[in-house]
């Protein structure tokens, strides 16, 4: 007692000032995460209408969970699948595309470097979605010849992404090169290393951190992409989770609450899983690019 | 070894050149031409080394960005909707082969027959009871004492050694084949015209290259192409129309058609409202959070900072949905809390400004987080003895705020900001999740709900018109929205260089 006490008049005080900021801190984040756990709880409810949820349920129930991957009408599996594939494929192709031509950019000198440069940086900024009634026209152009890459095929809207996440990469990974000394590959050269050699075994190892930025950029972007996606694919079996959510949300959205909930909730966790491991990359590189030190 | 393969690359691209080449899809050609030869000269040229290393991005880039912009800035300048998706050349194909009744109509009876090969033989027989017969080329009538022809229960058949009469469902699959039979008698030309029948016709239409002309050949009515329709002299037009190059139209619509012009404004004002008070508000209230976080002595920072992430790092498909469940106006949590505390139903998405209301809430805290984020990163490049001096020099904590802090932080956030602002401008995602432009807007001339922005508009006149998908006007307002856009990214690039030039 006499402890407790003691600890009491130690840290009470502390406690008390620190007190109000760490409750304020604590609204903020019950907001932050209100719809979150709301989302969870509607996905264990009983009740699968949005009419009849209650926040803390009355007992806990995966049903939604095995409703989701068994309504033949709604092949949410594929969908998670067709996305997962589709974000990789197009991230690691990103990844390997955009490494070689901002190599390119940082270490040769040729001519037109400058104006294509500029030219990127003019190209990136225009929203790649704008041109969405062309891209129909032109995948559906493609795909009269090779019906693997036209409309509703995955192949035809990873093309499209990876178009899409050309410029800005190729600037992200010109600048990390740029910082590498050249001084290592030069070594490597001369102990008789061909140019592609020194490459591939000497600078990749060095820039990993960005290729894992590019990474996450690109799947996290092509993951929640909705657009594109929603007018190149057709056909429940093609599509991605964002327009495959869409379509199943578009009727009897209220009664549909706990099976889509539950989608939610595994849509936001298998991202979640990918996310988590590599965040502190993105931090770093959001600050990094933000903040002069 | 290098050469060889490039050897059996170069011959595949020649191939499927020459395949693009007869079919006239020279767009694709160009681009097949353009990795061709750029991977030739990659591959040769010692001198060309970087394009090794450039080729794969660069063909992408043009093939998904480049041309699509292009393509997309050609759009704008035609008429491509609904009724004028065609070339003109495929209309004209189409129209020439479109048949009116012939004056004196015959009517010919046909068994069709099948060679082992496929090959097609027809006996026709007209309501004089006169036969011929057909190889779907010509017409050769049969005297009645032809030796083919055989008479079994009252019906006369044809007996051709190697060829079967074609019967039953057999029948009903050569009937495609049959209906593109045009076999020319006198002056007028058979088709097929029912199951069992074919029909004399004539040409409706003919066009003539030089004058430019379709000339109906039963009125005599020339019809001159104007505006991607044929129309006659009267103001008569035949459907389908073609694509055409209405030059600056589209955009002339926007800005003097009274009816476009207003959509356009409204969507765009509130596309401007929308961006700015999302980025307001929620950098305000991330800068707050940063600031009541930015305590080195504060317990569980880091835990506070990765719950308070979950907003961003969630996918914005489904935090769209989850709010637009809670803003439900009859079941969703908010209208069961107000309703059970004070009996008020609030219209969080189907009443315009309620609408536009709650998309900004949501979106503020979709993007807090971010602002947070970078709110801190720069709050702790700020160096001590600023605030010191501030102290010293007594001023108090609002004091300090508002002249030390906040104009340090504007220098490193300000083009973020800005950035923020540009995809706020273009964030077609959640709109279109939430609540996909609605409420409607009575009086409408293109579909422009209440709460839709410039590029869900664009969208939708694209991919949801009520009187069809007008691609045209759809392309002119992608043009105009990527001006905005490059503007704002100018400014952002000018303000940052220019910041950089003060700070450091």
């Amino acid at each position: 007692m006499a402890r407790f006490a003691a600890l009491l008049r130690r840290w009470g005080p502390i406690f008390l000032r620190r007190f109000p900021r760490h409750l304020l801190i604590w609204i903020i984040i019950a907001y932050a995460l209100f719809p979150v756990l709301w989302i969870f709880s509607a996905s264990v409810n009983p009740t699968s209408s949005l009419s009849q949820q209650k926040l803390i349920p009355d007992h806990i129930t995966w049903d939604h969970y095995r409703t989701l991957f068994t309504d033949p009408n709604y092949p949410f599996a594929t969908w998670l699948l067709n996305t997962l594939k589709i974000s990789g494929i197009t991230a690691v192709a990103t990844v390997i595309l955009c490494a070689l031509s901002g190599y390119a950019f940082s270490r040769f000198r040729f001519t037109g470097r400058r104006v294509s440069l500029l030219a990127l940086l003019l190209i990136q900024m225009f929203p790649q979605m704008l041109a969405i009634v062309a891209i129909f026209f032109i995948l559906r152009m493609i795909g009269d010849y090779a019906p693997a890459l036209g409309i509703n095929t995955h192949l035809g809207l990873i093309m499209v992404y990876l178009g899409g996440a050309m410029g800005f990469n190729t600037y992200l990974m010109k600048g990390y090169f740029d910082t590498v000394p050249r001084s290592l590959e030069e070594s490597a050269m001369v102990d008789g290393a061909t140019p592609f050699q020194a490459f591939v075994r000497i600078m990749l190892p060095l820039v990993r951190p960005i290729l894992a930025v590019i990474f996450i950029i690109q799947f996290i972007t092509s993951y929640s992409e909705f657009i594109l996606a929603s007018v190149l694919l057709r056909g429940s079996e093609q599509l991605t989770l964002s327009v495959g959510l869409r379509f199943f949300t578009e009727q009897a959205f209220e009664r549909r609450w706990g099976p889509f909930a539950a989608g939610a909730i595994i849509g936001g966790a298998s991202f979640l899983l990918i996310f988590l491991p590599l965040q502190r990359f993105i931090v770093s590189g959001l600050t990094r690019g933000s903040v002069k030190e | 070894m290098k050469i060889l393969l490039l050897g059996i690359v170069d011959a595949v691209v020649v191939w499927a050149g020459v395949g693009l080449g007869t079919q006239n899809a020279y767009a694709l050609l160009s681009l097949l031409l353009l990795g061709g030869v750029g991977l030739n000269i990659a591959i040769l040229s010692r001198r060309a080394y970087p394009l090794r290393y450039l080729l794969p991005s660069l063909l992408v880039l043009f093939g998904m960005v480049v041309y699509p912009i292009l393509y997309n800035v050609y759009i704008s300048f035609t008429n491509l909707q609904t009724g004028n998706l065609l070339q003109k050349s495929q209309v004209i194909h189409l129209l020439e082969n479109r048949y009116a009744p012939a004056p004196e109509e015959t009517i010919y009876a046909y068994q069709a027959y099948l060679s082992d090969k496929d090959e097609l033989l027809l006996l026709l027989t007209d309501e004089q009871g006169q036969h011929f017969l057909s190889q779907g080329k010509t017409l050769e009538p049969l005297r009645p004492d032809d030796q083919r022809l055989v008479t079994q229960d009252g019906t006369t058949g044809l007996d051709v050694p190697g060829y079967h009469a074609v019967t039953g469902p057999a029948l009903y699959q050569l009937l495609p084949r049959l209906e593109t039979l045009a076999i020319p008698v006198d002056n007028a030309t058979l088709r097929l015209s029912g199951i069992r029948q074919f029909k004399t016709v004539i040409k409706q239409y003919s066009y003539n290259p030089k004058t430019d002309r379709l000339v109906d050949l039963q009125t005599a009515i020339s019809y001159a192409p104007v505006d991607g329709r044929f129309t006659s002299a009267a103001g008569k037009t035949i459907e389908p129309g073609f694509q055409t190059w209405v030059g600056a139209r589209n955009f002339v619509r926007i800005f003097s058609s009274a009816a476009i012009g207003k959509d356009f404004l409204r969507v765009f004002l509130w596309t401007v409202v929308w961006a700015m008070l999302s980025v307001f508000l929620s950098f305000s209230l991330g800068l707050s959070f940063a600031l009541l976080l930015n305590d080195r002595k504060l317990h569980f920072r880091l835990v506070y900072r990765t719950l308070l992430l979950v907003p961003y790092v969630m996918p914005v498909f489904i935090s769209a949905f989850v709010w637009r469940g809670m803003f439900n106006e009859n079941f969703g949590i908010f209208n069961r809390i107000l309703g059970d505390l004070f009996h008020v139903q609030v219209p969080w998405l189907t009443n315009a400004m309620w609408a536009r209301a709650s998309l900004i809430m949501i979106n503020v805290w979709l993007s807090f987080p971010y602002m947070m984020l970078i709110s801190l990163g720069a709050l702790q490049s700020i160096p001590d003895q600023l605030y010191e001096a501030a102290r010293v020099d007594g001023a108090g904590a609002w004091r300090r705020f508002w002249s030390v802090t906040l104009p340090l932080l504007m220098i490193s956030l300000a083009p973020l900001l800005i950035g923020s602002f540009a995809f706020a401008f273009n964030n077609f995602t959640l709109i279109y999740l939430v609540t996909a432009g609605r409420p409607a807007v009575l009086g409408a001339a293109t579909p422009a709900g209440a709460t839709d922005i410039l590029i869900s508009w664009t969208y939708r006149i694209s991919f949801q018109g009520g009187s069809g998908n007008n691609y045209g006007l759809a392309a002119a307002i992608s043009i105009l929205i990527f001006v905005m856009i490059a503007t704002i990214s100018a400014i952002g690039f000018r303000m940052s260089r220019h910041l950089e030039e003060v700070y450091g």
